[in-house]
Formats: C-alpha cells, sequence, structure tokens
C-alpha cells in the first residue's frame, strides 16, 4: 500500500460519506423545510394543501373556544397579525403560556374550508417577550413599533388600520 | 461589600487573564525561561480570583441581597436555599460566569497536572487558554456583569423561572458547561501544537485524557438535560431537536470524533493534521453551542436574554478565536507531516471511518440548525427545520457509523483481513440478526427492528471483543484470569462505551413503539391506553413552600391488578404568577408510565397520557457511556503526570 493509494482510498471515502449526507439533507430539505408564515401572508402565498408549516400571530382577544371532541380536549380560537385573521382548531393541551392577546406560534396544515388544523401550538414564551417570528410579523403589517413600549391588546388589532 | 470584593476580583480576574495571555506566549517565543515559567501560578491565580467572584455571587444569592440586580431578578425570599444556590447559574450573567469559572478551572488544572509537560508546551496551552479567558471575562465584565448593583433595591425579588426550579436542571448546567469548555484544553493543546510546529504521539497523549475527561461530562450533561426535558416538561419526549439541544449534539459528535483520531495520533502517528483541525473544530462548535443561542440568533426556549450589544461582542469574540486559530491552522498545519501508513482495511482504516461518518452526521445537523438563519439572511424567507429532517438524515449514517463500530476494535492495527475479524464476531451477528428479525416479526415496525438490531450489535459486539481479548472459553480458567488483568482499563472504557450506546439505541428503537392520548375525563372514570386502565380517582389542592398546586390522583391497573397510583400535578408558582406541569413517571426499568395533567374544563380534567417502552435505557446508556470515558481516563498509560520519558520509551516500542 503506497501513500499515493492510501490518500485516494481516504479521499474516496470522505467523498462518499460527504456525498451521502449532502444527497440525504437535499433530499430531507425538500420535503421538511417548514416555512412560517403569518395570516396576511396566507392569501398572497398560500401553501400546498397537506403540507405543514408554521402559523404565528397574536390570539385574538375574546376568541378561544374550549370544547370536548369524543372525550379528547379541544380548542378553537383566531390567530391574527392585524392584517388578517384565521380559525384554528387545536386537539390537545393548550400550554401553559397560552394566554388571549399574546404570542403564538402554532404547527398544522391548512384544510380545504380555510381553516388551520394545528398539531402544535407553542407558547413558550413570558407574558414581556413575544416570538421573535410573531413581533416580525407584527412590525411589518405596521401595528407595533417596538421602540414606543408593548404591543397594544390584541382585541384593538383588527380594527386598526395598516399604516403601509 | 460582598459583592464589590466579588466585583473586584472578576476584574482581578481580566487582569491576570490579559497577563496569562501575554506572558507565557511570549516567553515561549523568546525561549525565556522566566516568562514561560509565570504560566501556572497566573492560571492558578486567575481560576482562585474567579472562586472568589463566584463564591460573592452565591452568597449574595443565598443572603437575598436584592440590591444585586441579578439575585433581584431571579431569586426570592421564599425560594429554597438549593434552588437559590442553583440559581445563580440559572440566567445568563450567571452562567456566563460559571463558564468562566470553569475556563478557569481548566487553565489550573494544566497548571497543577501537567507539571510534566514540556516547558514551553505548557506555556503555550496555559497562554491560549488565558486568552480565550481574558475574551470571555471581558464580556462577562462589560456586558453582563452578576454582580452589578440597583438602586432603590426592590422589598422582594422575581423568583426563578419555575421550570428551572427543579433538581435536574440544578446540576444540568455546571456538567454540560464542564463539557463544552474542557474542549479548550484540546483546543488549547492544538493551537499550541501549531505555534510549535510539532505533533508527535506523546502530544496525542497528553491530549487524549483531556478529551476524554470532556467528553464524558459533556455525555452526561447532554443526558441530564434530555431526561430534565422529559421529565419536566412533560412533552412525553426526549429529544426534540431544538437549536440547542442540537448545539450540544454538535461538539459531542466532533469531540466522539475527536476522542478516536487522537488514538489514531498517539498509536500510529497519522492523522495529525485531521486531529488539529478536529480539535479547533469541536471547540469552535462548544463555543457556538454557548453563544449563538445566548446571543438570540437562534431561536429557542432556553434562549435567556435578546441584546443586541451582546451578541455583536459574542460575534466579534468567535469571530476572532475561531477564525484566528484557522488561520493558524492554514499557515502552520503544512508544516506537520504524517509518517503512518496504514491500509484501509486496519484499525486505523476503521477509526477514519468513524470520524467520516460522525463528521457527516455532524455536518447534516449542522446544516440543518444554521438554515433557518442563513434562509433569513440570504433569501428573507421565515422557515424552520423539524425533527423529521434530522431523523431522515441521521439515522440512515448511524447504521454504518454502529456496523463499524463493533469492528473496528476486533481489527489489528496497520493491515486486516475483514473476513477472520468477522468471524471474531459471528455469534453478535448472529445474535441481531436474530434479535431485528423477532422485533420486525413481532411488531411490524422496522424503525424499531433496525434499532433493536443495532442495539443487539453493538452490545454483544462489545462483549465478543472481551471475550476475544481475554481468550474465555477458549483457554484454560488461569489463562482467562491472567488476561482478564492484563487487559488495559481503556480496552474496558471502550468496550463499556460502544456497550452504553447500544443500550441508550436500544431506548431510542423503544421510544419509536411509544402510545400516548390525550383525554378529558371525569373523576371515577377509566381510560385504557398500552393495555394499562387508568381511572382518575380525584382532583385536589395541594400547597408547597412556594406554589400552590392541583393535583391528580391516578390509579393504572392492568387486567385488574394495581400497578400504581400516581399523582401528576399543576404547579401555580405565587410570585411569577406562572404554572408548570409536574409529570407523574412510574418505570420498571422497562417502560415508564407517564402521566401529565392539562387544565380542567367542566369538572373534566384534561390528562395527557404514556406509555414509553424501554425510556430509561436511553439516559442510562448515556451514563455508562459517560462511565466508560471515566473508565478508559483511570488507564494508567493515559494518566495526565505520566512522565515524558515513558512516552517516549512507547513511542520507541511503536516504531522498532
Amino acid at each position: 500500500m503506497t501513500r499515493k493509494r492510501r490518500r485516494l482510498w481516504i479521499v474516496l471515502a470522505c467523498g462518499l460519506g460527504l456525498g451521502s449526507a449532502t444527497a440525504l439533507a437535499l433530499a430531507a430539505f425538500r420535503d421538511n423545510l417548514v416555512f412560517f408564515l403569518a395570516p396576511s401572508d396566507l392569501a398572497s402565498k398560500a401553501p400546498m394543501p397537506g403540507r405543514s408549516f408554521r402559523l404565528g400571530g397574536l390570539v385574538e382577544q375574546g376568541s378561544v373556544r374550549k370544547s370536548t371532541d369524543d372525550g379528547h380536549p379541544a380548542a378553537k380560537f383566531r390567530i391574527t397579525d392585524g392584517g388578517a385573521s384565521v380559525d384554528v382548531t387545536f386537539v390537545g393541551i393548550l400550554p401553559d403560556l397560552f394566554r388571549e392577546g399574546q404570542g403564538v406560534v402554532t404547527l398544522g396544515t391548512l384544510q380545504t374550508d380555510g381553516t388551520f388544523r394545528a398539531s402544535e401550538v407553542l407558547a413558550k414564551h413570558d407574558e414581556t417577550y413575544m416570538p421573535k417570528d410573531v413581533a416580525d410579523a407584527l412590525k411589518k403589517s405596521g401595528h407595533w413599533n417596538p421602540a414606543s413600549g408593548p404591543p397594544p391588546p390584541a382585541a384593538t388589532w383588527n380594527t386598526m388600520s395598516p399604516k403601509s | 461589600m460582598i459583592p464589590e470584593l466579588g466585583h473586584f476580583a472578576l476584574a482581578l480576574a481580566v487582569a491576570i487573564a490579559g497577563a496569562q495571555a501575554v506572558l507565557p506566549l511570549w516567553g515561549a517565543r523568546a525561549r525565556d525561561a522566566r516568562l514561560m515559567a509565570t504560566a501556572p501560578a497566573l492560571a492558578i491565580g486567575q481560576m482562585l480570583a474567579l472562586l472568589a467572584a463566584y463564591g460573592c455571587l452565591i452568597w449574595s444569592a443565598v443572603v437575598d441581597d436584592f440590591s444585586v440586580a441579578n439575585v433581584a431578578e431571579n431569586s426570592n425570599s421564599l425560594k429554597p436555599l438549593i434552588y437559590k444556590i442553583t440559581g445563580t447559574w440559572g440566567n445568563h450573567e450567571g452562567s456566563i460566569l460559571l463558564w468562566c469559572l470553569i475556563l478557569a478551572l481548566c487553565g489550573g488544572a494544566v497548571a497543577l497536572f501537567g507539571r510534566t509537560l514540556p516547558s514551553s508546551l505548557r506555556a503555550r496551552v496555559i497562554g491560549v487558554l488565558g486568552f480565550t479567558s481574558a475574551g470571555f471575562l471581558l464580556f462577562a465584565l462589560t456586558t453582563s456583569n452578576p454582580l452589578d448593583r440597583v438602586w432603590p433595591p426592590p422589598i422582594d425579588g422575581r423568583d426563578m423561572n419555575p421550570l428551572l426550579q427543579d433538581p435536574g436542571l440544578a446540576v444540568h448546567p455546571p456538567v454540560l458547561y464542564a463539557g463544552y469548555v474542557g474542549f479548550a484544553i484540546p483546543f488549547a493543546f492544538a493551537v499550541a501544537a501549531l505555534l510549535e510546529g510539532r505533533v508527535d504521539a506523546a502530544w496525542g497523549r497528553w491530549v487524549r485524557p483531556w478529551t476524554l475527561a470532556a467528553w464524558s461530562l459533556l455525555t452526561g450533561g447532554i443526558a441530564l438535560g434530555s431526561w430534565w426535558a422529559y421529565y419536566e416538561l412533560g412533552w412525553g419526549g426526549y429529544w426534540f431537536w431544538d437549536p440547542v439541544e442540537n448545539a450540544s449534539l454538535l461538539p459531542w459528535l466532533s469531540g466522539t470524533a475527536l476522542l478516536h483520531s487522537a488514538i489514531v495520533v498517539e498509536k500510529r502517528e497519522a492523522l495529525k493534521i485531521w486531529t488539529i483541525l478536529l480539535a479547533i473544530g469541536t471547540f469552535s462548535l462548544s463555543l457556538c453551542g454557548t453563544f449563538m443561542v445566548r446571543s438570540g440568533i437562534l431561536n429557542s426556549v432556553h434562549t435567556f436574554a435578546n441584546d443586541p450589544a451582546r451578541g455583536v461582542f459574542i460575534l466579534g469574540l468567535l469571530a476572532l478565536v475561531i477564525g484566528g486559530s484557522l488561520l493558524l491552522f492554514a499557515l502552520r498545519a503544512p508544516v506537520m507531516s504524517a509518517t503512518g501508513i496504514f491500509a484501509p482495511i486496519s484499525r486505523e482504516g476503521a477509526l477514519v471511518l468513524n470520524n467520516i461518518l460522525l463528521c457527516s452526521i455532524c455536518a447534516v445537523v449542522l446544516t440543518g440548525t444554521t438554515y433557518p438563519l442563513f434562509a433569513e439572511l440570504l433569501f428573507g424567507a421565515k422557515l424552520s427545520v423539524g425533527p423529521p429532517y434530522f431523523q431522515a438524515t441521521v439515522f440512515p449514517l448511524a447504521v454504518p457509523l454502529f456496523l463499524a463500530m463493533s469492528l473496528g476494535p476486533v481489527l489489528p492495527w496497520k493491515r486486516a483481513e475483514l473476513w477472520p475479524a468477522l468471524l471474531k464476531l459471528w455469534w453478535a451477528a448472529l445474535i441481531a440478526a436474530v434479535v431485528g428479525t423477532a422485533a420486525y416479526l413481532g411488531l411490524r415496525a422496522s424503525f424499531a427492528a433496525v434499532g433493536f438490531a443495532a442495539s443487539a450489535w453493538l452490545i454483544f459486539g462489545s462483549l465478543a471483543e472481551l471475550v476475544e481479548r481475554t481468550r474465555l472459553f477458549r483457554a484454560p480458567f488461569a489463562t482467562f484470569r491472567s488476561r482478564v488483568a492484563a487487559q488495559p482499563l481503556s480496552v474496558w472504557g471502550s468496550a463499556v462505551a460502544h456497550a452504553g450506546m447500544g443500550v441508550t439505541v436500544a431506548g431510542i428503537a423503544g421510544m419509536s413503539l411509544a402510545v400516548s392520548t390525550i383525554v378529558a375525563v371525569h373523576p371515577g372514570e377509566t381510560v385504557q391506553l398500552g393495555g394499562y386502565d387508568w381511572t382518575l380517582l380525584a382532583l385536589r389542592d395541594d400547597q408547597g413552600p412556594n406554589y400552590t398546586a392541583r393535583v391528580a390522583d391516578i390509579r393504572v391497573t392492568r387486567n385488574g391488578d394495581d400497578v400504581v397510583t400516581f399523582h401528576p400535578s399543576r404547579r401555580m408558582f405565587t410570585v411569577q404568577k406562572s404554572s408548570v406541569t409536574d409529570t407523574a413517571i412510574q418505570t420498571n426499568g422497562l417502560r415508564d408510565l407517564y402521566a401529565v395533567l392539562g387544565e380542567e374544563r367542566d369538572d373534566a380534567a384534561v390528562l395527557r397520557l404514556h406509555v414509553n417502552p424501554l425510556a430509561p435505557w436511553i439516559w442510562f446508556g448515556a451514563l455508562v457511556m459517560a462511565a466508560g470515558g471515566v473508565l478508559s481516563l483511570a488507564d494508567r498509560r493515559l494518566r495526565v503526570g505520566a512522565p515524558a520519558r515513558r512516552a517516549a520509551g512507547v513511542k520507541a516500542g511503536i516504531a522498532s
């Protein structure tokens, strides 16, 4: 075994390892990228039905309805970013920090009737902190300038006209 | 007064670290023995100063000194004493100080245990550690000083996040940080070697124990974190592929690769440049893991605070440390040449394969973790990469890694034949095949079947290696006994660690069969899940030291026989006005019964129930792996204090 042959072997093995890693990563990326959308984005760039994505915004004040569906706890609520709002259905335990008027991120798919069926609801942030994605969406829709203090109560969001 | 003393000690530590970064390195360059000799004293001085600073922080928290901003924000007079102490590292400022303290302890350890190192190498290692220390201490002192005062002091503190008031999380950060920071020592050795322009077997021998220690601690730290997430978050899972979890997995993967490539440097003087690159890469990943998350660049549950000033400082520091060491590597690495030659089928070859596969896994995890960041920066797209991506990429790469893990240790060095090695493992392969087939036929779940087969292959493969080495069953008992005694501890250590991986893999395979349900039940009602009957007996109120609790009494029976009555609860913490679920878990070692109490509606309690087969094996396996590392570490041949002369002798022995 000469040094040249050994080097060739190692290069081949590295190439094989890196190549398969790249191939696996690309294939997995094609199917598993999860996009984040705010309610106002849904009209313009709604993803394919059945493809899961994350929907985030504020839980609209007074929109949460809890029920029991066949022995399983269910909840309906609306997510708003000021420009638009979306009905969300969820079967499961809502997180401890889930509150009306506060930021929430949900993971799920859009149904044919325009509602969003969430498989996960994330609200793992404290009262003063807002999920970054949600904060960006609110700033984009012109409803909140973080420099001027905490966000206005969500009840007022749909009645305010977007500034831009 | 005490916080001021701590503040002063912190400032003193910065000054000492600055001197430690300059004097020894300069001395090593100028071949000035007096300057080089300052290294150990400075390292120990910095360690003592930081111990004093951290002691002052703990003191302030214990005596409820709410004039210290950090204590006021994260503590409360009602908080139990143990959490007052552990709470000091449960927040951004305190955790940075702990990080610096551990780095200083590493420097002190090199100073104390590295007496036999050549003086220029020791001076350079301590100098590099001092340089890193100085940067991060400056960061702590200027942007995140935990000993800052606040005026006027509040009457009581704001209390700690109740999720963190837990014994598991009390010990998790120090262990994890010790693992992260421990890789600073191999990093410092790598940079010192680049400065010296020389790497030999002795270098590999010095680096390996430090790597082993850091690796064992990191393994333990990750396992503790995963265990905490399992029982405290109450989501029923053990690994969520969250950026913070990935951030701890990345240095673990590259650290594991480093551990193995350092063996090749030590035994065969090959893969030197690669090992240096891995040492730099592992510490870089540790740094990114600790600070990317802290800087708020990666969005995560664990993010403490988002402050742009901190982010920029940290990024600059990371760029300096990582970029600087990589630049040095690019300039100096060509000086070092490989000497050992080996065939592709050999122990070295297997270790190279291990490195390729581990680094591939590391690369796909890194890609998945950082892709959202780049996607947002480059295309303005907001997206995330979920668990399916990681499962689809990591598991296919892990299977060949597991195959090689049992094969590698039975291959001889330099040149080997595959067939005789496979013959040594025939019964392990047979057991793995039987287990895999039986699991597939019994469960009809291919993922679990592959997992169980891999687990059996790893566990029995390690056993087969030991049987082979000790000639069990093939030689008289006396020979067996003498061979057992003759095996170095590192052989036992690696076999134990590989078997531990097998145990963890079995746990992961078992958890893929977990069943769960979410139900709303009234007291007296019964739910069936996983062959068990779960009856909600009653709901009641309870009172803790700084919380009130709502408790559910649940009786679990199987075919009418009592299994357990347990009590999941929700705790409402009075000061922070937040509630935390307290999961009830009953384990018999083979499966966990897991119950979480959710909200209540219309007199019914929302319960989440899980039956998790083999769940405890995941963390037990990790513990076994860490124990294997410690066992290896206890090997006399690897003892840090082993005289350089003996190392040289062994080197000569290999060469002859």
